[in-house]
């Protein structure tokens, strides 16, 4: 067995008393004071996370644009400098080898942000498909911590507490900062719903960042539970749930990231036959309509019949409802169709809704093509 | 350091119970309360359920988890604690204080199974 990893903010989370679990291969923080406490810090003000254990990978070359557009779901060529793109690479299937951050520094420079479960598979992958394009990859994982500080009041905070002006900032846009000789490179991302940022920062910079954060009282820290109770009620995708490698990006019902007029990427001839009517299962909302809480991997049914399985769920902390995503058979998929969701001995009755179980609270005017 | 009740009996699965007569009501311990974390949804069995002893007869959930419930003792439900199920956030705030269900007992000899709280209390280490 494998040793976990530690970031290199492992030691500051001890000293707080984090519950700490593996997660992906790492130790990392569950909570501090409380999952619940912790997602209505990053709801009303303001909570910072160590995603340290996140994959970044550098992409240069002249075929930079050409590569990116043909690996990933998306269109990163015609977008400005400084812009930040969500998407996925796929399997020639269609189903999801990952889903990542792309950041255009320029035409010939790229910086990919993926998942820490997948960084290994990433990076292999990432490498295999440079055939026939001019382009060198690196992995940098090991060289950046990352702190994600999220909420409304995050960015009258981080001028106050650290001097680092971001109002500039739309969302999904970053650019570098130079703060105490350190080079902060710093996005308006975040995977919570709520406005925020992302500082990715060599270990000494993340360890200076999180002890003024810490210090100024004003940023609870918040553990990988109250993340993923976050970014679950903005219906954002988690790896290994909604997304997976037996799941096509479109049965994820995530079409808007997926640019099927781009000439060709990897995945594309699959997503265009099921855009055509192949589609036969599809990641919808469900809400109970009784107290429960449905949770991943719970069979989902439609009469008698088993009709698919919820793959994130929860009591919505936000919503106060028990509510779901759940990948379900396409007849069914209609908002307002009765289902019932199977939760030990019974069968709790619910209905198909939007996945919207929080409405996105992100800076106004951001692009709304990114959202 | 979680708290453990003298005078009660505590099953290996952190169950109390506290035997009233020819009844008995069940509740979970300090121990698994702290556990779980915030509990946020106890799903318990309607009056009239008939009870077997170590299995299961309901669920604690916190935010992330749920953790099934089982019987310290046999019987059939004659009450269960409504209040509980409006604020289960009291099982953190007073886990022997809150009760949640009481059992009409089908066999008191079962009682020799459990653990004392000096038993349970190397359990719960």
């Amino acid at each position: 067995m494998d040793e976990f990893r530690k970031t290199c903010l492992y030691d500051k989370h001890a000293a707080l008393g984090a519950k700490i679990e593996p997660f992906a291969g790492w130790l990392m923080p569950i909570e501090y004071t409380g999952i619940i406490a912790e997602h209505q810090a990053v709801r009303t003000k303001s909570g910072m996370f160590d995603v340290s254990h996140m994959g970044e990978v550098l992409v240069k070359g002249p075929d930079a644009l050409r590569y990116i557009d043909y690996l990933t779901t998306n269109e990163i060529s015609s977008k400005p400098d400084g812009k930040v793109v969500y998407g996925m690479m796929l399997y020639p299937n269609g189903t999801v080898v990952d889903d990542l951050l792309t950041y255009k520094v320029s035409p010939t420079e790229l910086f990919l942000v993926v998942n820490a479960s997948n960084i290994a598979k990433d990076y292999a992958w990432i490498v295999e498909q440079t055939d026939g394009f001019d382009v060198v990859v690196r992995n940098l994982s090991d060289d950046f911590g990352e702190i994600a500080v999220q909420g409304p009041a995050t960015e009258d905070l981080l001028r106050r507490i650290m001097g680092i002006e971001l109002g500039d900032l739309e969302a999904f846009t970053f650019k570098h900062v130079w703060w105490h000789d350190h080079d902060l490179l710093v996005s308006r991302t975040g995977y919570t719903g709520e406005d925020g940022f992302e500082i990715y920062a060599d270990f000494l910079a993340t360890n200076e960042i999180w002890d003024i954060l810490l210090a100024s009282g004003e940023i609870l820290p918040c553990g990988l539970g109250a993340r993923d109770t976050l970014r679950f009620e903005a219906a954002l995708p988690l790896y290994g749930h909604e997304i997976s490698d037996e799941i096509t990006a479109l049965e994820a019902g995530l079409g808007f990231f997926v640019k099927l007029e781009k000439p060709d990427f990897i995945g594309k001839a699959v997503l265009v036959r099921q855009k055509a009517g192949e589609l036969t299962r599809k990641v919808v909302g469900i809400e109970l309509t009784e107290k429960a809480v449905p949770r991943a991997h719970y069979d989902v049914y439609a009469g008698e019949t088993k009709i698919g399985y919820v793959t994130t769920g929860y009591l919505s902390i936000s919503a106060g409802k028990p509510v779901a995503m759940a990948m379900i058979d396409i007849a069914h998929a209609q908002p307002g169709t009765p289902i019932s969701v199977q939760i030990r001995t019974r069968k709790v009755p619910g209905f198909v809704r939007d996945k919207k179980f929080y409405k996105k609270n992100y800076k106004p005017k951001g692009d709304k093509a990114n959202e | 350091m979680n708290k453990v009740l003298e005078g009660i009996l505590y099953a290996p699965t952190h169950e109390w119970t506290r035997i009233e007569g020819d009844a008995a009501v069940f509740g979970i311990t300090e121990f698994a309360a702290s556990q779980l974390g915030t509990i946020v949804f106890v799903d318990l069995p309607a009056v009239g359920a008939k009870l077997v002893q170590g299995k299961e007869f309901g669920a604690v959930e916190s935010v992330k988890a749920a953790s099934d419930l089982f019987a310290p003792l046999s019987g059939t439900v004659i009450a269960v604690n409504e209040d509980l199920v409006g604020d289960p956030e009291g099982i953190n705030k007073d886990a022997f204080g809150a009760w949640m269900i009481r059992v009409k007992l089908a066999n008191p000899a079962e009682q020799k199974t459990l653990l004392s709280a000096a038993q349970y209390r190397t359990v719960s280490k």
